[in-house]
């Protein structure tokens, strides 16, 4: 009797459980804990005279990881992220507040504009801007088709051309979280505060901003750290003269052939990510609204 | 006293809903005026354009004689109290309650100061440092009133504020509101659609249906005078007899309706014409026989006790129904008896229906 009765208890709720989770749990078991904790261990190992990984317990590469010129490359990595994100703040929040607040079809057609990017690759969008900014490209063209310039103008390598395509790649990231929190916020809230007095960049800043600070919040998350690890932004905008941690990594692994050191630098980039959402967390976010 | 809110010929399209219909409208200084009627009669639109989140289509609308149409909500001198609260999730209630004087860039002291009077005046002492999450509906209703009342505004406005309130409560903040209003001596404009509401509170009543002010009168003048069937209906209970002017005999008036005729006293009416008969349960009576002016007869049906009265209901020849009102211990007919219903004359309220106007285009027609 007990035993049939648990047989069918597994039946009803522990088979489809197991059914339903399982292919998702061996996924990730698969492509995600097992490289991760493979990397860890990369970064603990030695290599040899022509690069080859010795499986040979040493913090060597975690040492070599604060030189100066690594520290360098950390702290502007850490500013073209800041940048990118305070940036992205300031033109994604107008136009998040514009598609959250418009009715009917324009909203539709606002949204897709933000979604419709998305759908090419980012490699080829990137691309597209170099040709676009470029010495011969359409703009200095223009610019000077149009004689404003009698030379073209030098736009590409430098770091604020990295952060304007680390903004184009980045802002959806922050506008689709603010659009959430705008279109949440309740319309009397805004008719309260000008009832009461509150002329409207007052109401901006005691009601709206406040009131949609998750949003602003996550949205900041979710473009400065990918900021970190967008190398190739770098290396087609910047030329090489803007790294971010994501570049130091791709080098170790494809150029330097430094297998353990780059497992190192992308233990240092997975902490960081980690202390930022931890931070996150603690200040009141939301884990839901980053999609974790 | 004095006109403080005054609307002329105010109309509100949006697109091809006409939400409110030519409305003139005059509150005096000081007084507690009700807008009453059913959901989408425009009541809460003309609240809307007074405070100033919606402009009339036309019209114009004035407050202490000076036309604000143009005004901003921030720059108008009237404050509103939000259906939902409306308060500030992210603030405190002391917070809240000074928004209005920190825009206003009053001094700290005197913040301080006005907060804490007005917190006593609604009885919220003790809770200026919560947040409004972690207060009850009638608190948040308190909060909300006090937050609009602190500016000293020259109308408050107020959209149906009770309405997410319990019974109990609602009857407490009826008295209290009124308490306010007596005691601040601020004029109230107060958006409601219960008619009981209406009644226990107002100075005077505006009562709208479909964007058109039917009737502006004080609680007792719309109870027992209603200018049109709808406000007949609408406020109180009340047996409506359609018919048509059989018999007039200077002001007595004889009506045929479906099941015989009826008689009321009116000036104005004319043979022939469409006419709404509204008497209310309580000014019914009944004979065993015949009374002269009445040949309706009906069967008692029922009897509902309602506390200290009990209601009556007699069905008519052609189903319709009617129904008495007496109180409790007073004599009525058995269930299934026959009765002959009338009324003193004077008791009936006679309405002109609005069929007339084809009775009048046809009047013109012969003239021409």
């Amino acid at each position: 009797m007990e035993k049939s009765h648990s047989k069918h208890e597994w039946r009803a709720n522990t088979l489809p459980a197991m059914v339903m989770v399982g292919p998702v749990t061996l996924v990730l078991l698969f492509l995600v804990v097992a490289p991760l904790i493979f990397v860890g261990i990369m970064s603990l190992c030695k290599t040899d005279e022509y690069y080859n990984v010795v499986y040979d317990f040493t913090l060597v590469n975690y040492a070599k990881l604060i030189s100066p010129d690594y520290l360098k490359i950390y702290l502007q990595s850490l500013l073209i992220a800041f940048f990118t994100t305070v940036i992205c703040i300031l033109l994604g929040y107008p136009f998040s507040y514009i598609i959250a607040r418009t009715k009917s079809k324009k909203k539709t057609l606002l949204y897709m504009l933000v979604i419709i990017p998305f759908w090419t690759n980012s490699l080829i969008r990137i691309y597209g801007w170099r040709t676009f900014l470029g010495s011969s490209g359409w703009l200095n063209s223009l610019l000077m088709l149009l004689h404003i310039t009698k030379e073209p103008v030098d736009m590409l390598y430098k770091t604020g051309t990295t952060i304007l395509g680390m903004v184009y790649c980045l802002i959806p990231f922050m506008i689709l979280p603010l659009y959430t929190a705008i279109e949440k916020l309740d319309t009397s809230l805004l008719e309260a505060s000008s009832d009461l007095g509150a002329k409207p960049v007052k109401t901006l800043f005691e009601v709206i901003i406040p009131l949609t600070s998750s949003g602003i919040f996550s949205g900041s998350i979710m473009v400065f750290i990918p900021c970190l690890g967008y190398f190739f932004v770098s290396n087609i905008l910047g030329g090489g003269n803007t790294d971010v941690i994501g570049n130091l990594i791709e080098r170790q692994f494809k150029s330097a052939n430094n297998w353990p050191l780059g497992a190192a630098l992308s233990i240092i980039l997975i902490l960081v990510t980690l202390v930022l959402v931890k931070i996150y967390q603690k200040l009141g976010g939301d884990m839901d609204s980053l999609g974790v | 006293m004095g006109h403080i809110v005054e609307l002329e010929n105010v109309n509100k399209i949006y697109g091809t809903n006409h939400v409110v219909k030519d409305l003139n409208l005059t509150v005096e200084e000081g007084e507690f005026l009700t807008l009453l009627g059913s959901s989408g009669c425009g009541k809460t639109t003309t609240l809307r354009m007074i405070a100033g989140f919606e402009e009339p289509t036309e019209g114009s609308i004035k407050v202490e004689g000076e036309s604000i149409e143009e005004k901003e909500p921030f720059e108008r001198d009237v404050n509103t109290v939000f259906q939902s609260y409306a308060l500030f999730p992210h603030k405190t209630i002391f917070d809240n309650i000074a928004y209005g004087l920190k825009m206003k860039k009053v001094p700290k002291d005197e913040i301080k100061e006005r907060v804490k009077e007005i917190m006593k005046l609604v009885q919220l002492e003790g809770f200026e440092k919560r947040y409004p999450s972690q207060l009850s509906g009638g608190q948040k209703q308190r909060v909300a009133i006090a937050r609009a009342l602190i500016n000293k505004p020259k109308v408050l406005l107020l959209d149906e504020p009770l309405g997410a309130l319990d019974l109990k409560l609602r009857k407490q903040m009826q008295l209290e509101l009124k308490r306010l209003q007596k005691k601040l001596n601020i004029t109230f404009i107060y958006v409601t659609h219960d008619q009981e509401e209406a009644l226990t509170m107002s100075d005077r009543i505006a009562i709208m249906h479909d964007g058109i002010l039917d009737q502006l009168g004080t609680p007792t003048e719309i109870y027992e005078s209603p200018a049109t069937k709808f406000v007949a209906t609408f406020i109180g209970e009340t047996n409506i007899f359609d018919g048509m002017v059989s018999l007039v005999n200077e002001d007595d008036v004889q009506v045929t309706i479906e099941n015989g005729f009826i008689s009321g006293k009116a000036e104005g009416f004319r043979f022939g014409e469409y006419i709404t008969v509204s008497v209310r349960p309580e000014k019914m009576k009944y004979s065993d026989t015949h009374v002269h002016g009445f040949s309706i007869v009906g069967t008692v049906k029922d009897y509902v006790y309602v506390g200290s009265v009990i209601k009556c209901i007699v069905a008519l020849p052609n189903g319709n129904e009617l129904k008495l009102e007496r109180l409790a211990g007073q004599s009525l007919p058995e269930i299934g008896s026959y009765i002959y219903p009338y009324w003193e004359k004077e008791d009936a309220v006679l309405i002109h229906s609005r069929e007339n106007s084809i009775f009048e285009a046809l009047d013109n027609i012969t003239l021409a």
